[in-house]
């Protein structure tokens, strides 16, 4: 298999033009660093987007796949087929994957604007970032476990740096407990990885796939711990209940920019991977995780909601709501239905617009007034009415409201969750009411009452004001026209439903 | 024997040994008609004796193996690619040695040149030879020329690491001669072939228990040279003591002719010496070895924790590191075996000669590196790279040869869980210290402003092993084919 489309390639690296430039420029001129960040997210953005509309005309993504040989590993002379132990250098995209693609290349650009906040070390922040941008772009665009591995740690090391030297006060502890957790997480599916690698001589997604659907050589005792190993060590990202503190650390401490693109996209990669590669390779075993699959999707989903309810601080209330959402999108996997799988993939697309609108809007806030605290903040409604309303709008999309993504995304978890268990959806749909006390508990104490915080009251500039009005029109048209999202998808849930003979 | 005997030799197997010889007599001539600060011409000059080397080795690898001096030097594909190893080190130091300055010029640059070019030529006799004399006598010169290189710089805290190395290296030296010695007892002869053939044919339970008993003698001295549990607590105080391009011949040179002895002896006598159940003896005694590889992972990277010295923090890691090849060196897989500790033992050169060349410049404190990405951004992202290196992160020489022992560990024919599991628990240790490094150069405001200056040749070493620790980790081809191809 040779394909030689560039086209993925371009897309995954486009970023380094930018990033050349940005590092050659001098410390100084921090206007023209700002500007060109963010120009240089537009090419990726396009491309990206172009790719999409080709998909959704009919385009056949079998040909951007790219494959080139790389490198291989002890010493088989074989004069023809594949080579054992050799990895090749791949990338393609299936619907799933350049829907989160795109959900990339939307929320970098705003993220890149949001970013503008930072004052110290703009040169540095930006480089980071950029890495950042590739390696989030490269693991959803390969099609190699090796690959993926790559953009997977490149991520976390950008992301350390970006926690670490534009947080806040806590910024390194935040680091710490976030590479401390994610490394555990990497070193599982490094295991996973070379287990897999050691035991059947290739890391190629493709191959990997149709080797365990139509192989039975594995034991199934070998195939379950591998399944589960992998469950772990995404569910670590999601993050499931008992792992989930690094990632309060960081939604709280971390700078709101940089959280953008850790709650709109990095915690994705954990269902993204547990989606493509777990039930990509293990589909019997993932269904027989399904009860598993469903408690712990319904201890997040009411843990974080329960917790979000008493926070004191905006950031910890949406860092809870982070954990509950993600429960909605363990629920519908653990559901193993048509309706429940599509409704969390749904869930991941949406929870990564909505998560980025409300985090940006957070920058905003504290840029404007040096606090989060539900407390300390009253009566934005009266002094920066848009900045307000926007708070509200976002707030709304998170509980769920129809004709938003998140309620599409909801409906169909739950249905999903109905048809397999009764009771978990039943306490499920508690979660549901608890979101609505809690977001329009915080929200509502911030945007009305007594005008409380000091700082400038600026309401929201052009540029601000674009950002948050383009996420908002997604999450609009995501929920008025859920078909978008669905003709994309729906190869994946079918392929996730095949292996699974239902 | 007359001279036409002595003729029919093939010299030219031991082509490179006396490029270094040579270069060795011509070098402690020079040195005592030299003016005093002309030092820089006499290390250029044990420079291009190293390049010379590594020339004919090149040339070498085309013939096969040859094997003069009654078996007791062999010239194998083996000897060769871990002989090229062994002087790309050096050379990286020996460039590390000639930028080396000491405030009140203490070090001796002349006698450090033809010292450790004879610690060079022990290790690389030590790689060629098929007895133990010559592997004996190899390893002496390594080693007693080490003992006078950690001291070199006569100040307290060389000489007290000197000492202690004497010390620890007599003591080590004399468990593994005892090792040995049983292996003579047993085979009545010195020749590794010749106790192949002897022990493969034994199948006498006294004789496999005293095989037995050798076995983790030996181990146990070898695992000075090493720097592994249990002969590890002389790592520490020798490399922070020692002048930092003597460290770094320490933790890298002196370490990868370590492994070559242990390869040399243990896969192809105990590889090879029949044991109870049809297996061999170092198949049925390697959880011995094992056992010592997760304690030597754990010991390393527990204790590093607690470094507020760089130098220290390295030589506990590197403790660490000789864990993770040892992992592979018991794993005994068919497919990979050599090129990963061959690979692996490249990866580490690189990556740690990097970095002590950094710390070289910037001194061994942690302190030091406070704010350094503000004072000196190369360096600084230099330093970045190795220790990312070190911890295996991917896009790095360390994270492919950490893959490959995996894959290694993973494909051998019993696979020993508890290996895999403390390689990787010792990764995710491994973050927290050389992450805290980084935390210095990137998070914390610098001591002081100015720039360091850096002599040009250990600029030229850090860029090197910056390029090849990128060029290994994106494509690891290219040194995996010189392996392969040879």
């Amino acid at each position: 298999m040779e394909g030689t489309s560039i086209i993925l390639t371009c897309l995954v690296f486009s970023p380094f033009l930018a990033l050349l430039f940005i590092a050659f420029m001098s410390k100084q001129e921090v206007k023209t660093i700002r500007t060109l960040a963010v120009l240089g997210t537009i090419p990726p953005l396009v491309l990206s987007s172009w790719l999409f509309i080709k998909y959704h005309q009919g385009y056949d993504l079998a040909l951007v796949e790219e494959a080139r040989s790389w490198l291989s590993f002890g010493f088989f002379p074989v004069d023809e087929g594949p080579r054992p132990f050799s990895i090749e250098y791949e990338l393609a995209v299936n619907g799933f994957s350049l829907l989160m693609l795109w959900l990339t290349s939307i929320l970098t650009t705003v993220a890149s604007v949001a970013a503008f906040r930072i004052q110290e070390k703009v040169k540095g922040y930006y480089v980071a970032f950029y890495f950042l941008f590739i390696g989030m772009l490269g693991v959803f665009a390969s099609n190699n476990l090796f690959l993926f591995f790559l953009f997977f740690e490149l991520t976390l090391v950008s992301l350390f740096f970006l926690i670490g030297k534009w947080g806040d006060a806590r910024k390194e502890k935040a680091a710490y407990s976030y590479l401390i957790y994610n490394g555990i997480g990497s070193a599982l599916l490094l295991l996973v990885i070379a287990f897999i690698f050691a035991t059947t001589g290739t890391t190629s997604i493709d191959e990997l796939t149709s080797f365990f659907r139509n192989d039975d050589s594995f034991q199934s005792g070998t195939k379950a711990w591998l399944a589960f190993t992998l469950f772990i060590a995404f569910g670590i990202k999601l993050p499931i209940f008992p792992f989930h503190t690094w990632m309060l650390n960081v939604h709280v401490h971390a700078p709101p920019a940089a959280v953008i693109l850790h709650a709109g996209i990095l915690l994705k990669i954990g269902a993204y991977g547990l989606i493509q590669f777990g039930f990509g390779f293990f589909p019997s075993e993932f269904q027989a995780m399904s009860p598993l699959l469903l408690l712990v999707g319904l201890v997040n989903l009411l843990y974080g909601a329960v917790l979000a309810l008493i926070q004191t601080e905006f950031k910890r209330v949406l860092a809870y709501s982070s954990v509950s959402h993600m429960g909605i999108v363990l629920l519908g996997l653990g559901a193993v239905n048509e309706a429940g799988v599509q409704g969390a993939i749904f869930q991941v697309i949406s929870h990564g617009f909505i998560a980025a609108l409300l985090f940006f809007l957070v920058n905003t806030v504290e840029m404007r007034f040096q606090t989060t605290d539900l407390a300390r903040l009253g009566g934005l409604a009266h002094h920066v009415p848009k900045l307000a309303g926007f708070l509200l709008v976002a707030s709304l999309a998170s509980l769920g409201l129809p004709s938003m993504s998140g309620f599409i995304s909801e409906l169909m978890a739950f249905v999903g969750v109905f048809q397999t268990s009764l009771y978990i959806g039943a306490f499920g749909v508690i979660a549901l009411i608890l979101t609505a006390m809690y977001m329009l508990r915080a929200v509502l104490a911030i945007t009305f009452g007594q005008r409380k915080e000091e700082g400038n009251h600026i309401d929201l500039k052009w540029f601000e004001t674009l950002s948050v009005s383009a996420l908002t029109a997604f999450i609009f048209g995501i929920g008025l026209f859920p078909q978008w999202v669905t003709d994309s998808i729906i190869n994946t849930v079918q392929i996730v439903l095949n292996g699974m003979g239902g | 024997m007359d001279i036409e005997t002595l003729l029919s030799y093939e010299w030219k197997a031991m082509i490179p040994e006396f490029i270094i010889l040579l270069t060795i007599i011509l070098i402690s001539i020079m040195d005592l008609f030299r003016r005093k600060k002309a030092h820089q011409w006499l290390g250029w000059f044990a420079f291009s004796g190293i390049v010379f080397a590594i020339i004919s080795v090149f040339v070498l690898l085309g013939e096969g193996t040859i094997s003069i001096l009654y078996d007791t030097f062999v010239l194998d594909q083996f000897a060769k690619l871990f002989k090229w190893l062994l002087l790309v080190g050096a050379g990286f130091v020996l460039l590390l040695a000639v930028g080396y300055r000491t405030g009140d010029n203490s070090f001796p640059h002349g006698e450090f040149y033809y010292l450790f070019l004879t610690a060079l030529l022990g290790a690389m006799i030590m790689s060629s030879s098929g007895d133990l004399l010559t592997l004996f006598v190899g390893l002496e010169l390594l080693s007693i020329s080490s003992y006078i290189l950690v001291g070199l710089k006569k100040k307290r805290k060389s000489t007290e690491a000197a000492l202690k190395y004497v010390i620890n290296g007599g003591i080590a030296t004399a468990i593994t001669l005892f090792g040995l010695s049983y292996l003579y007892g047993l085979s009545g002869s010195t020749k590794i072939s010749d106790m192949v053939l002897i022990f493969a044919q034994n199948q006498d339970a006294s004789v496999q228990y005293v095989l037995g008993l050798a076995f983790l003698v030996t181990f146990v001295g070898l695992s000075f040279k090493i720097a592994s549990v249990p002969f590890h607590m002389w790592a520490p105080d020798v490399y922070e003591g020692a002048p930092t391009p003597v460290t770094s011949f320490l933790s890298v040179v002196s370490k990868t002719a370590g492994f070559i002895l242990l390869i040399r002896v243990f896969l192809s006598v105990f590889g090879n010496a029949q044991g109870n159940d049809g297996l061999t003896m170092f198949e049925q005694l390697k959880p011995f070895i094992a056992i010592l590889a997760i304690l030597a992972i754990i010991v390393g990277n527990v204790i590093a924790l607690r470094q507020m010295n760089v130098k220290r923090m390295l030589a506990y890691s590197s403790i660490a590191h000789a864990g993770y090849i040892l992992v592979a060196f018991v794993s005994l897989s068919p497919y990979f075996y050599l090129d990963t500790i061959w690979f692996y033992l490249l990866a580490y050169l690189l990556m740690n000669i990097g970095a002590f060349a950094v710390i070289q410049v910037i001194g061994g404190r942690i302190e030091s590196f406070a704010g350094l990405y503000r004072t000196s951004p190369f360096i600084a992202i230099a330093m970045t790279v190795f220790l990312l290196s070190l911890a295996g992160i991917p896009g790095t020489a360390g994270f492919i040869a950490k893959l490959h022992i995996l894959l290694t560990a993973f494909s051998s024919s019993s696979l020993e869980w508890a290996l895999v599991i403390a390689l990787l628990g010792g990764t995710i240790v491994s973050y927290v210290y050389y992450f805290g490094v980084m935390v210095q150069m990137y998070f914390r405001p610098p001591k002081k402003e100015e720039r360091t200056s850096i002599p040009t040749t250990v600029w030229l070493v850090v860029a090197i092993c910056l390029v090849f620790t990128l060029a290994l980790g994106i494509y690891p081809q290219m040194a995996l084919d010189i392996f392969h191809r040879g």
